[in-house]
């Protein structure tokens, strides 16, 4: 599904990944560790496809359509609603069944009740929370979650947890943490960048 | 079909943003009418028609760039040009969307701009070929403005890279607008201004991809 080879990627003078090798194969779950500035967040950019990588390979056998993207920002809109978020991806992704996706995730993540706030309202938590619905929102086959317990509460740690626990027979995942521990025991690899 | 379809999605959540967070149209709004009152002051009575036209156009271009300069604040800020990107839809969507709403922003604006220089200045000026010149020109500025909008919003130094971006390009547009205002033949500049609005909006069109992605 992923393949890379000497994979490397420079910011000006700055070398931030340099030739790594791997390979991500349909259904794995690989975490990538590291400490700050090693490099997974770039990684996680450069196989979503919005980054380049300035030296190497990078094979992916998939379109942008079976990727689900979780990075640092929540990639929602502040001045529209959770609802109204959601539904502007489900248009773009065209995602079959739109609405009831959407209720479906919103009841899931605990967001029903704040579906029609604007995101801009939202606590750092429930923020992250949207922005999980988001990337599941047109069920991609490929996750790429930027460290996904980012601001979550117990309540939210668990119910990704159990989110996670559910998606893990059928999806791939590439999930860059500083929290291995808590993702052990679905993992099937890991990727540390020094 | 579809195509059409994500750029009025993508139009629409810009209209619906502007109409919760009003940051745009009121500052173009207030920028523009307070330039023709400057205006209004500063050029001597015996000026003539056409230099008042002039004016006209360097408030409509300047008001423009205000505008341009907030049409990716929402994706800069939030950095949610990556979630746009990442959307399966064909990337040139997201510009026609962004290009819908800039113009209807500088329509709405040009509804009281133009209403305005007619009562401070010569009214006489602002005929049919003066109204078709001004819409024209707001078809290249909206076309070519919403790509240049977004190459400057990539950067640090956005706020002195767009105008030094936008002010030569949209030169052929300001001659245009004028000369469809005051030539006694404003045919030849309606003409030349379609032109540029085709060349401008293909290249946009064709270019967008390159701009947003690395």
């Amino acid at each position: 599904m992923i393949r890379a080879r000497q994979l490397g990627r420079r910011f000006g003078d700055k070398r931030v990944l340099a030739g790594i090798d791997f390979a991500v194969r349909p259904g794995d779950f690989v975490l990538v560790t590291g400490p700050n500035g090693s490099g997974k967040t770039t990684l996680l950019r450069l196989c979503a496809g919005l980054a380049a990588p300035t030296s190497g390979e990078l094979e992916l056998e998939l379109d942008r359509a079976e990727i689900g993207f979780l990075g640092h920002e929540p990639l929602v809109y502040r001045e529209l609603t959770a609802l109204e978020n959601l539904d502007l991806f489900g248009r773009l992704y065209r995602v079959p069944e739109r609405r009831e996706r959407i209720g479906m995730l919103l009841e899931r993540f605990g967001l029903w009740e704040d579906r029609c706030e604007r995101a801009g309202a939202f606590s750092r938590g429930m923020l992250q929370r949207l922005a999980l619905c988001r990337t599941l929102l047109h069920e991609p086959t490929l996750l790429l979650l930027d460290e996904p317990f980012n601001a979550l509460d117990q309540e939210g740690a668990a119910l990704l947890e159990r989110e996670l626990a559910e998606l893990r027979a059928e999806r791939t995942f590439l999930v860059a943490t500083h929290e291995p521990e808590r993702l052990g025991a679905l993992a099937s690899g890991r990727l540390a960048l020094a | 079909m579809s195509y059409l379809v994500d750029v009025a999605t993508l139009a629409r959540k810009d209209l619906r943003l502007e109409l919760r967070a009003r940051d745009t149209v009121p500052a173009m709004l207030l920028f523009v009418v307070s330039a023709l009152v400057i205006f209004h002051f500063a050029l001597p009575e015996e000026s003539s028609g056409p230099a008042a036209v002039g004016l006209l156009w360097i408030a409509i271009l300047f008001t423009a760039l205000l505008g341009l300069g907030r049409a990716f604040m929402a994706e800069r800020e939030q950095g949610l040009l990556d979630g746009l990107v990442l959307a399966p839809c064909d990337r040139s969507a997201i510009w026609l969307g962004k290009t819908l709403s800039t113009l209807v922003f500088l329509l709405l604006v040009e509804a009281i701009a133009l209403p305005a220089f007619a009562l401070f200045f010569d009214g006489s000026r602002i005929g049919p070929a003066a109204i078709a010149g001004v819409l024209l020109a707001d078809l290249g500025i909206a076309t070519v403005g919403t790509l240049l909008a977004a190459m400057a919003s990539a950067s640090r130094a956005r706020e002195l890279l767009l105008p030094l971006l936008f002010l030569p390009v949209v030169i052929p547009l300001l001659v245009g607008g004028v000369g469809a205002a005051v030539e006694p033949d404003p045919a030849r500049y309606l003409g030349f201004l379609g032109l540029y609005d085709l060349i401008f909006a293909i290249l946009s069109w064709a270019s967008f991809e390159y701009v947003v992605t690395e």
